[in-house]
C-alpha cells in the first residue's frame, strides 16, 4: 500500500518513538503518517493546506485537518502531541518564528527539516552571477517562489537558540536526500549540506 | 411498545409507484420526553431504509436530513415525485454504496412527512396541534431517532451523517451517543444558530404569521393555509442557500421572457420568477407550522451552551471518527463555523479530518454535484468500513 518512503521522511520517521502521537504539519498525501501509523504504532494527526492532499489523506484512513500552519496551530492544545513534525515547510510560512513557537508548545519534541540556503551552490550562485540562487533543491525564480523565508542552517540554529529549544540530533541531507548526523554548529555542514532535520526539545517537553 | 406501519403524509401521494416506506409508533409507555419538559405521545416516526443490514449489524449509515427536506433519500418523494434529494451520494455504487450499507433516514419530529409534527391531531383535543405541539430541539429530533434504532435492534450505526440541518444532529448524535456512533460526518454546519441565521429564520416566520390565512396557527381547522406567508419565508430562506457569485452567474440581471423592464411590479428578471416559483412548489409540499418549528429547533441549537460554554466538553473522550466538510462560498455555515467543531474536536484529542470544498454554489453545494466531497466521503467511509468490517 505505500511505496518506498522518501529517504529525508524515512530519517524522521526513525526520530519517531514507538506509539507516540504525532502531528504532522504540511503532511503532505499523508505518506509519512501512514507509514509511523503502520510501523510505528502511532497515533498520527495531520494538517495539511491542499484539498487534493487532504482527500488522498482521507481516503487513506487519516486524520487531517485542512488549514494553514501560520493561523491554525494557536488552536491546538498545549503538549497535545508527543511529537510535532514540520517537514520542508517552515521556509514557505509567513511568520515562521511563532510557527516554530507553536510546535515547541504543542509537542514534546518538535522534529523540523529545512533546505540550507547557505549551501556552497547557492552562495556561489548568487556571487557569480549577482542573481537569485536558483538551484535543484530550490527551484523557482524569486518572484514566484513560495519559499517567502529561507534560512541557513546556522540561521536556524541562532533561532532555536534565541527560542531555548536545546536541539537533540541533527542531521545533514544531501542532494538525494540521504542523511548523516552532524554539529549542528559546524560550519561544514552549513557550506555542504542540501538541507537538515533537527530533534528540538522545547520548555514543554523539559521535564521529560 | 413499538409498531410498524404505514406513513400518513399531510399531502396526498401523488406518485403511486413511489415506495412510501415505513412508519414506527412508540404508544403511552414509550412517550419522547422533550427538552421544554413536555412529553410527546404518541410518537410516530415515519423512515425510509435503502440496502441491507449485514448479520453483525455493523454497516448502518444514519441520514440526518436538512430543515425542508425528508426521508426520501434515495428513492422518488411519494408526495412531488421527483427524484430522492441525495440521489448522487446515497444508491448502489454510490459514496453511501447501499450495496455495502444499510442506510436509515428518518423525518424529524415536528416534520410534515409522517413523523408526529404540529399538523397531526393532538390525542388530548381531537384536533390539530397548530401551536399546542411542543417547542421541539435538534436534541429532540436526535432522541426520536434513537428510539426508532432501539426499536429496529440497532445498537451501533457505521456513521451519522447529514448536511445543514443534518449536520447538526450528527453533532449532537455524536456528543449525546458517543458509543452508538463509529464515525460522524457533519457537512456544511456548525455547532451553535449565529445571530444572522436566526434574524433570517425570524424573517421567515414572521412572513408566515403575517398572512391572514395562518389564523393563529389553526388554518387548519379554517380549511385554510398561509401559502403567501410560507412563499415568502422560503424565498428568503433560498437567497441564503446560494452564493452571490452563483445567482451572478445563474441569473445576472436577465430578464424574464421580456426584452425591456415593464415598468411595474411583475416579475420583470429572471432571480424574480425563480425565487417565486421556490417559493411556490414549496407550500405544496411543506407545512407553515411546521417550517416554525423547525427553524426555532435550529435557532435554539447551541452545543457548546449545554457543556458551559466549551464545546470540547461535548466531545470529551470520543472515540468516533470525524470528517467535517464546509464549503468555501457558504456563508450560511461558512468554513469558520466548521472548522470551530474540528477545532473543538482536536483539543480532546478525538480523532478529526476536516475538508473545505472550493466551489461557488453556497451552502446548497451539499446537495449538488461536487465530485471533491464524493471523493471525501467515499474514501472516509471505505476507511472506517475496513476498520469495523462492514
Amino acid at each position: 500500500m505505500s511505496s518506498a518512503l522518501r529517504p529525508d521522511l524515512a530519517a524522521i520517521a526513525e526520530m519517531i518513538p514507538y506509539g507516540s502521537r504525532v502531528l504532522d504539519v504540511g503532511c503532505g498525501d499523508g505518506a509519512l503518517l501512514e507509514h509511523l501509523a503502520a510501523t510505528k504504532n502511532v497515533d498520527g494527526r495531520g494538517l495539511e493546506l491542499s484539498q487534493q492532499n487532504v482527500n488522498a489523506c482521507v481516503t487513506r484512513g487519516l486524520p487531517v485537518v485542512q488549514g494553514d500552519a501560520d493561523t491554525d496551530l494557536g488552536e491546538y492544545p498545549t503538549g497535545a502531541f508527543d511529537v510535532a513534525i514540520l517537514s520542508q515547510t517552515i521556509q514557505a510560512t509567513f511568520a515562521p518564528r511563532d510557527v516554530l513557537g507553536h510546535l515547541l508548545r504543542i509537542g514534546r519534541r518538535t522534529v523540523i527539516s529545512l533546505p540550507n540556503f547557505g549551501h556552497w551552490r547557492v552562495r556561489l550562485a548568487l556571487l557569480a552571477n549577482g542573481r537569485m540562487p536558483k538551484t535543484q533543491a530550490l527551484g523557482y525564480a524569486w518572484y514566484d517562489t513560495p519559499n517567502i523565508h529561507l534560512c541557513t542552517i546556522a540561521d536556524f540554529v541562532g533561532l532555536a537558540s534565541e527560542m531555548g529549544a536545546a536541539i537533540e540530533r541533527s542531521l545533514s541531507l544531501d542532494e538525494n536526500g540521504l542523511t548523516r548526523p552532524m554539529r549542528a554548529d559546524a560550519w561544514g555542514p552549513n557550506l555542504l549540506a542540501n538541507g537538515a532535520i533537527f530533534l528540538l526539545r522545547g520548555e514543554e517537553g523539559k521535564s521529560s | 411498545m413499538a409498531e410498524t406501519g404505514n406513513p400518513q403524509f399531510l399531502r396526498p401521494v401523488t406518485a403511486a409507484d413511489a415506495d412510501i416506506g415505513q412508519a414506527m409508533t412508540f404508544g403511552p409507555d414509550k412517550p419522547l420526553t422533550l427538552d421544554c419538559g413536555k412529553t410527546l405521545s404518541p410518537l410516530t416516526v415515519a423512515y425510509m431504509t435503502y440496502g441491507n443490514l449485514n448479520a453483525a449489524r455493523s454497516n448502518t449509515v444514519l441520514i440526518c436530513h436538512a430543515l425542508t427536506l425528508d426521508q426520501f433519500v434515495a428513492s422518488a418523494s411519494p408526495i412531488t415525485g421527483k427524484p430522492g434529494w441525495w440521489e448522487m451520494m446515497v444508491g448502489p455504487g454510490k459514496p453511501i454504496d447501499t450495496d455495502r450499507f444499510f442506510v436509515i433516514c428518518a423525518n424529524v419530529v415536528g416534520g410534515c412527512m409522517g413523523t408526529t409534527g404540529p399538523a397531526d391531531i393532538c390525542p388530548a383535543t381531537g384536533k390539530p396541534y397548530g401551536l399546542d405541539f411542543p417547542l421541539v430541539t435538534i436534541r429532540d429530533m436526535v432522541r426520536a431517532q434513537a428510539m426508532l434504532l432501539d426499536a429496529l435492534g440497532i445498537e451501533k450505526v457505521m456513521c451519522v451523517t447529514g448536511g445543514s440541518m443534518g449536520g447538526m444532529q450528527v453533532l449532537q448524535w455524536a456528543a449525546d451517543y458517543p458509543d452508538r456512533v463509529v464515525s460522524a460526518v457533519p457537512i456544511a454546519c456548525a455547532a451553535r444558530h449565529s445571530a444572522q441565521n436566526i434574524a433570517f429564520h425570524e424573517v421567515g416566520r414572521q412572513a408566515i404569521m403575517a398572512d391572514p390565512d395562518w389564523k393563529g396557527g389553526t388554518y387548519q381547522l379554517h380549511g385554510t393555509q398561509p401559502g403567501k406567508g410560507l412563499a415568502v419565508a422560503r424565498m428568503a430562506a433560498h437567497i441564503t442557500y446560494l452564493s452571490e457569485t452563483a445567482l451572478q452567474r445563474k441569473f445576472g440581471r436577465n430578464l424574464q421572457n421580456r426584452e425591456h423592464i415593464s415598468f411595474g411590479f411583475g416579475p420583470d428578471f429572471q432571480i424574480e420568477s425563480y425565487l417565486r416559483h421556490q417559493g411556490m412548489t414549496f407550500v405544496d409540499r411543506f407545512d407553515a407550522n411546521s417550517y416554525l418549528y423547525i427553524t426555532r429547533a435550529m435557532d435554539y441549537f447551541d452545543l457548546a451552551a449545554e457543556h458551559d460554554g466549551k464545546l470540547a466538553e461535548a466531545f470529551r473522550g470520543s472515540k468516533t471518527r470525524f470528517c467535517i466538510i464546509s464549503f468555501t462560498s457558504d456563508w450560511l455555515f461558512p468554513t469558520v463555523e466548521n472548522k470551530r467543531v474540528a477545532h473543538a474536536l482536536n483539543a480532546t484529542a478525538a480523532t478529526v479530518s476536516f475538508v473545505e470544498i472550493q466551489t461557488d454554489r453556497g451552502h446548497d453545494a451539499f446537495l449538488l454535484d461536487e465530485p471533491e466531497m464524493f471523493a471525501t466521503v467515499r474514501g472516509f467511509l471505505n476507511s472506517v468500513a475496513a476498520k469495523v468490517g462492514a
